[in-house]
């Protein structure tokens, strides 16, 4: 079994072969098999993220052209590295970053409907924002970085303590007191934007939007990536924290330690994109909700799944946006928010229907629920 | 190295309510023992801090000739084991993926083929074969239970401490639990300390019996010792009957 924990690079003809001559499996070598069984799944998201990734670089208001591009058009090659890659940088890493950052939260806060957005991190990213334009407004990107990091942090420690103080047990109530709290910094933040009059400067902030992505003022998400690999060295960590306090110290755990650890890497990942990109919401809840279903609540089997179903939600998002109205673009965030709803009712709807069952592929092992 | 675990004069008070107060024992090393008695009597107090889930306030807690709360957490968890019953099982964890919990302090996130043996002994320990790649929030409460168990038979410690493990099991699975528990030390060597409310799974099941009553220990003995007539009424300020089954006293209390 100690396979389970590896992520190999699986060759598309491997797969291709187990997908269309099943028949042929009897006599494929048993492990090869055993691998690909275990991350098809992963298998087919990549696959799915490498071409829409592709398909997204040749949408937009200039027509590229593959051609030019590697017969070294300098007019198109331009177009292709200031913009559109740069674009689908940023897209890649804010969907692997939101839904990264709303797996973690989920896992430590023992709670399905708590992310970044309805746990007050993006809320507290933009006060930060807002603090450093009010008090440092000669400063550039970095200090806003720096004050948006900071704040987030604080303010979604500060959200998970209180509401682990009070103890709270229902469910629903978590993120309900998430989203009030991140109101509440919300109408603190618009305060200060009306007073000293930064509310055009603020609103990019708020509404995500990735029109304004060339390079040179992107690389910030570039950070995503060392924080999602250091969440995937410490998924284990978190599982064992997600199980309670108790469960921790029998283990030896660090459950405080480990809490705050996982929720800065979340918070951080988060005002990364906010500071970048804007606000994003829904990804964090609803991706790593919908991989669960089908590949439970181990971390390290789901993180991969859902960094590329993260990353592949957002760049068709993107790609909605950007064709709907050719040649303008509607803010990614209402596409997100539009999709993104209608995926959370159908989840709850699931939820409600299936109970807390788990979605098998395959054949089922029938056994009964009794001894 | 003295390999047992000696408590001295344990005190722990909540505002002005002392609910554990002065209590002293040795724990009977390769045995089972129950600590029983009345609600709030302090006995799920004590096993809260002799499993350092709950700071004490003053005395001495002596593990394995070193004072526990000088154990370094990764080190204690190869020692000493304990099972609550907070435990989250919303989580949609595998059987095998909670066993494997069991080796995290001996090997991190990477399973080494030894660990992977321990965890499949574990799984065929509690006959959970069949149930290893099931979600553990599918399971009924028994099976639960055992995977549970399983975890901390991977864990490998000698200490285990079960926090009223009976709990919302029904008569079946609860007796099946405490036959695992007489396995656990009779077959693995292990000493075993539980809190139990129902007294006779307690007397019928382990070799010792610490009762508690007001935060002080009432009776602390052999089971024969404290399942008397006396004794019981004493502790729990009921009318008993001791009956003589398969050689153990059972109460009759109603």
């Amino acid at each position: 079994m100690e396979y389970a924990e590896y992520y190999g690079i699986i060759c598309p003809i491997q797969v291709y072969r187990i997908i269309f001559f099943n028949h042929t499996l009897a006599s494929a070598n048993c492990m090869e098999v055993f691998y690909i069984k275990k991350h098809l799944s992963t298998v087919i998201l990549g696959s799915l993220l490498f071409v829409t990734a592709v398909i997204s670089l040749f949408i937009g208001v200039l027509d590229l052209n593959i051609g030019a591009l590697f017969s070294g058009d300098s007019e198109d090659l331009q177009i292709f590295l200031l913009s559109r890659l740069p674009r689908l940088l940023a897209i890649l890493c804010t969907g692997i970053g939101m839904s990264v950052a709303g797996l973690i939260m989920q896992q430590l806060c023992m709670n399905k409907f708590v992310s970044p957005t309805t746990g007050a991190t993006i809320q507290s990213a933009q006060f930060g924002i807002a603090l450093a334009m009010v008090f440092f407004p000669t400063m550039g990107l970095f200090t806003r970085t720096i004050f948006a990091f900071i704040f987030a942090v604080a303010g979604t420690i500060l959200f998970v303590f209180f509401v682990q103080r009070i103890k709270v047990k229902d469910t629903v109530l978590v993120p309900l007191i998430g989203i009030m709290f991140g109101n509440i910094i919300g109408g603190v933040t618009n305060f200060i934007a009306w007073q000293f009059e930064i509310n055009q400067q603020l609103s990019t902030y708020f509404s995500g939007s990735f029109s304004l992505i060339i390079r040179g003022k992107y690389e910030l998400v570039w950070l995503i990536v060392p924080l999602v690999i250091i969440a995937f060295i410490y998924s284990n960590h978190f599982n064992i924290v997600g199980m309670g306090q108790d469960f921790s110290k029998n283990l030896g755990v660090n459950y405080n330690l480990i809490l705050i650890l996982g929720l800065s890497i979340a918070s951080v990942i988060t005002a990364s994109i906010v500071v970048i990109v804007g606000q994003i919401s829904y990804i964090g809840l609803i991706v790593p909700n919908l991989v669960a279903i089908f590949k439970g609540d181990k971390i390290r089997g789901t993180l991969v799944d859902t960094a590329l179903f993260g990353a592949l939600f957002v760049l068709i998002c993107d790609i909605i946006a950007r064709s709907v109205i050719m040649p303008f673009e509607i803010p990614i965030e209402m596409v997100v928010g539009i999709i993104g709803s209608l995926v959370f009712i159908a989840m709850l709807f699931y939820k409600l229907k299936h109970g807390k069952k788990a979605v098998h592929f395959g054949k089922k092992k029938e056994v009964a629920a009794n001894e | 190295m003295a390999a047992n675990m000696n408590i001295v004069d344990l005190v722990k008070s909540y505002g002005s309510k002392t609910v554990v107060d002065e209590v002293s024992f040795e724990v009977p090393k390769g045995k089972v023992l129950s600590l029983i008695g009345p609600n709030g009597a302090g006995k799920s107090t004590v096993m809260g801090m002799i499993s350092r889930l709950i700071a004490k306030d003053t005395g001495v807690i002596d593990f394995e000739g070193q004072d526990l709360s000088k154990w370094k957490s990764k080190e204690l968890a190869k020692h000493l084991s304990i099972l609550t019953q907070h435990n989250n099982i919303q989580m949609k964890l595998t059987v095998r993926e909670l066993v494997a919990f069991g080796r995290f302090p001996y090997s991190g996130s990477r399973l080494t083929p030894e660990d992977n043996e321990m965890i499949d002994r574990a799984v065929a320990y509690m006959e959970l074969e069949e149930f290893e790649d099931r979600y553990i929030d599918e399971l009924s409460g028994g099976q639960r239970q055992r995977a549970y168990i399983a975890m901390v038979i991977a864990q490998d410690t000698d200490y285990i401490l079960l926090d009223e493990p009976t709990n919302n099991l029904d008569i079946y699975h609860a007796s099946n639990l405490m036959r695992i528990v007489r396995r656990l030390c009779d077959e693995l060597g292990k000493t075993v300390i539980l809190v139990l409310h129902e007294i006779n799974y307690a007397a019928f099941y382990s070799d010792y019996i610490c009762a508690f009553r007001d935060g002080k220990i009432a009776k602390f003995g052999a089971v024969s010792e404290v399942m008397t007539k006396e004794c019981l009424k004493d502790i729990y300020n009921v009318d008993f009957e001791i009956i003589n089954v398969h050689d153990k006293p059972l109460s009759v209390y109603y």
